[in-house]
């Protein structure tokens, strides 16, 4: 069975180095797997999404409407925006934070009321993560990514000790104690 | 050994083992990456070019010489190359010759949708298409060899989801080939028209040649599992109908032109019908319908965006589309950075009412609300001649509040031929080159006027101010976009002036600017509400209880918002 997951988020949360991670994370669990991103202009703070998908064999590197057996979104608008991915039995993650459009930042138009809510309607599993939280209290708010992936690795049947060692791999010699706490943290989360 | 890599990763790894020798490119999402990770390669020599077609033709000089070469573009590259492309098709290749053209279906980043599988067909030259990252790297060494043995240029098309997409290769080792050295040969270069007219008749024979090649080529491959339906596909598309309809037969055409019509026909008789599944343009399905084989195709999916398996499912009835969520969701546009030296400029543009023609770049963001400050964006290196067009056709009417923007890669890939027009033409355009040091758009990549090569060696930075003395403009002055009066100083005397005027707003990328600046602060006591600041359109300003506020986080210091502020609360 091919697993998709769809991460998502605005620009400059590092989402694209997050599937990087859950990339190898797969590939090193000996999975076939592709993932596919935009380049360009959405980097510059518009709406990012990557497609992760593993199995035996995949082919499609893109996950359809209705496709993602896991949506992890970065920030709660955008879990809104992409919820028509979301397989009936699906799971959303939701990271509880919002980060307000530039239409919305200069008072056009109104960050949407009950964000939560309305994914709640559409989705049959909703966790919804305060991330920002968990990374403050392993002391550096930076491991926000990790502490998110370790909230997916609960979600998915990819060995602990696997993420450990991408993670260990990829991040900064000096932090990799704190985000291997992170990422814990994001684990054993409720 | 095994890498996982992206298409363009792939393409690049790929020219490393076909013994590519030189290759070129101007920067273009999203075949930028294939050159940066040529670059990696120090057996290849490799070139960040002004545009597409010094690229092009620098790699064709390469080939005369027998190097095996590579040039890469974006869709909208092959454009400006276009006329090389033609010619190099009768000339031929004497050294390998791949030209990669990176098609964008949906357009994430760009301002069409043009399918160059067409180009294929018109200069005459054959197509590969790969349906995933392995493939990408195998087809530049098919490409190679098709090319020599041929002697032809070779057009390989990715689209973004290949480009972008990553997938796991297997990877091999480099096949090193030596340039064989030049050999004058004046019936095939020298294309005046005697010798053109020979060349086109072994242009004609070549296709003859190729198409029996494409019939039996062992990538254009027949899976035949069930046969009550047939699929024919290409690229990308492949992969969806693999999902969406595991058990059909289908044929995967790796080289879609010259069209292999019999192997499509044999392909179709086995079937009981026959769908074709392809992005954009129905060029498979024309060939076949030419050749009376009836199928399936873009009556039933979509012609415009890219696919995915759902919309091919849903295309062919076997799932329901999905409802669309009721809900008013605000759009996240892109926007220009905090600190971006482009904000100031296109906030004076629109304080002075001033009509703004436009060209492509970060900058083209400016032409968004709240700054609303460009008027057109055709393509790369329009702004200038859009300008002087409006100019000679309105005169008076419109002369004195108009003013040409575009950006420093801009201005050095295809600025300077319409700033010679103006001058020549006795034109009174006022220009503004938006120089942040850099070609920030498609991720910082090096140009004429940054002092750096591809390679990373140091050499020459052309000077903006001696091009544009060098072809005749008398007037040109430097600006400070973060020093908002003499910004407006400037541009509103120059825009009146009789004469060309080049305005060079200079100002490093704030992605790449060393230099740190403390956050500024809104004193609450002293904000009114007003609004103004947030007219500058920069997302570390926002309005929280009727006051703006800085979010300190995202802030560069570039102080417009200070100098914006009536009431002096921003500091
Ligand atoms: C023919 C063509 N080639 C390449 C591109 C891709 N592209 C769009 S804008 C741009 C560079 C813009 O750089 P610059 O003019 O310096 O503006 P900046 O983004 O730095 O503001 C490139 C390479 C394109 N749209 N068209």
């Amino acid at each position: 069975m091919t697993k998709s997951i769809l991460i998502c988020g605005v620009g400059g949360q590092g989402i694209l180095l997050s599937s990087d991670i859950l990339a190898e994370v797969c590939m090193n669990s000996g999975y076939d797997m592709k993932k596919s991103e935009v380049h360009g202009m959405a980097q510059r703070g518009g709406s990012v999404i990557s497609h992760v998908r593993y199995g035996e064999k995949v082919h499609s590197p893109l996950i359809g409407e209705g496709g993602a057996d896991i949506i992890l979104s970065y920030e709660k608008l955008e879990a809104l925006r992409n919820l028509s991915y979301i397989e009936k039995n699906g799971t959303v993650i939701v990271n509880d934070m919002a980060i307000l459009p530039i239409p919305v930042a200069s008072g056009e138009v109104e960050y949407p009321q009950d964000v939560i809510d309305k994914i709640k309607k559409h989705a049959s599993n909703l966790v919804v993560i305060d991330g920002l939280g968990i990374a403050k209290s392993t002391g550096n708010i930076r491991t926000l990514n990790v502490v998110l992936l370790g909230v997916l690795a609960r979600h998915i049947e990819l060995a602990y000790e696997n993420w450990l060692a991408v993670i260990e791999e990829r991040v900064p010699k000096k932090t990799i104690e704190v985000n291997k706490l992170a990422f814990e943290s994001g684990y054993r989360s409720k | 050994m095994k890498a996982f890599l992206s298409g363009d990763e792939a393409v690049a790894r790929g020219a490393y083992e076909a013994g590519i020798n030189v290759a070129s490119a101007y920067p273009g999402t999203p075949s930028t990456e294939i050159l940066e990770a040529i670059a990696k390669y120090p057996e290849i020599y490799s070139t960040w070019s002004p545009n597409e077609k010094t690229a092009f033709d620098f790699c064709s000089g390469a080939s005369f010489g027998g190097a095996r070469v590579l040039v890469a573009m974006k869709h909208v590259g092959l454009n400006v190359c276009a006329d090389s492309f033609f010619s190099m098709s009768y000339i031929g290749a004497t050294g390998g010759f791949v030209v990669v053209s990176c098609d964008d279906p949906e357009m994430h980043s760009s301002q069409n949708e043009q399918d160059n599988r067409h180009y294929a067909r018109a200069a005459k030259v054959p197509l590969l298409e790969p349906s995933s990252s392995q493939e990408a790297k195998d087809f530049v060494k098919i490409a190679v060899e098709i090319s020599e043995k041929f002697d032809t240029p070779v057009l390989l098309r990715l689209t973004t989801r290949i480009s972008h997409s990553k997938g796991i290769v297997e990877l091999g080792d480099r096949n090193e080939h030596t340039p064989k050295g030049y050999v004058k040969d004046f019936k095939k270069r020298v294309i005046l028209p005697a010798n053109a007219r020979v060349r086109h008749r072994v242009v004609e024979n070549r296709l003859k040649e190729l198409k029996d090649f494409s019939e039996n080529f062992e990538f254009n491959k027949i899976e035949d599992i069930d046969t009550s339906v047939g699929v024919i596909t290409s690229g990308v598309s492949y992969n969806y109908t693999k999902e969406v309809f595991p058990t059909a037969s289908i044929l995967k055409l790796a080289m879609s032109y010259p069209f292999p019509s019999e192997l499509c026909r044999r392909f179709a008789k086995r079937c009981k019908k026959v769908y074709v599944i392809e992005e954009n343009d129905p060029f498979i399905e024309e060939n076949l319908k030419i050749e009376g084989i009836k199928c399936t195709g873009k009556e039933k999916i979509p012609l415009v965006g890219e696919l995915n398996p759902t919309k091919v499912a849903v295309s062919f009835g076997l799932q329901k589309a999905k409802k669309k969520t009721t809900f008013k969701i605000p759009p996240r546009p892109p926007v220009l950075c905090p600190g971006c030296p482009h904000t100031g400029v296109f906030y004076t543009i629109n304080k002075l009412k001033l009509v703004a023609t436009g060209d492509i770049g970060c900058y083209t963001l400016g032409g968004l609300p709240p700054l609303n400050a460009m008027d057109s964006c055709v393509c790369m290196g329009a702004s200038i001649g859009n300008a002087f067009g409006l100019e000679k056709a309105l005169g008076s009417e419109i002369k004195d509040r108009l003013v040409a923007v575009i950006g420093d890669s801009t201005f050095f890939h295809t600025g300077i031929p319409p700033l010679i027009d103006v001058v020549y033409n006795k034109g009174k355009t006022t220009v503004l080159i938006l120089d942040n040091r850099t070609t920030a758009m498609t991720g910082h990549q090096e140009h004429p006027g940054t002092g750096k090569t591809l390679m990373g060696e140091k050499t020459v930075a052309l000077d903006l101010v001696d091009v544009c003395k060098g072809i005749g403009v008398k007037h040109t002055y430097t600006i400070d976009p973060y020093d908002l009066a003499e910004t407006k100083r400037v541009i509103s005397r120059e825009v009146k002036r009789n004469a060309p005027s080049v305005i060079i707003s200079k100002r490093e990328c704030i992605l790449l600017s060393k230099k740190k600046r403390k956050p500024l602060k809104v004193d609450e006591e002293t904000c009114t509400g007003c609004k103004l600041c947030l007219r500058l359109g920069c997302p570390a300003i926002s309005l929280q209880e009727e006051k703006a506020i800085v979010d300190e986080t995202l802030c560069t210091g570039c102080t417009l918002c200070a100098q914006v502020c009536p009431k002096d609360a921003i500091g």
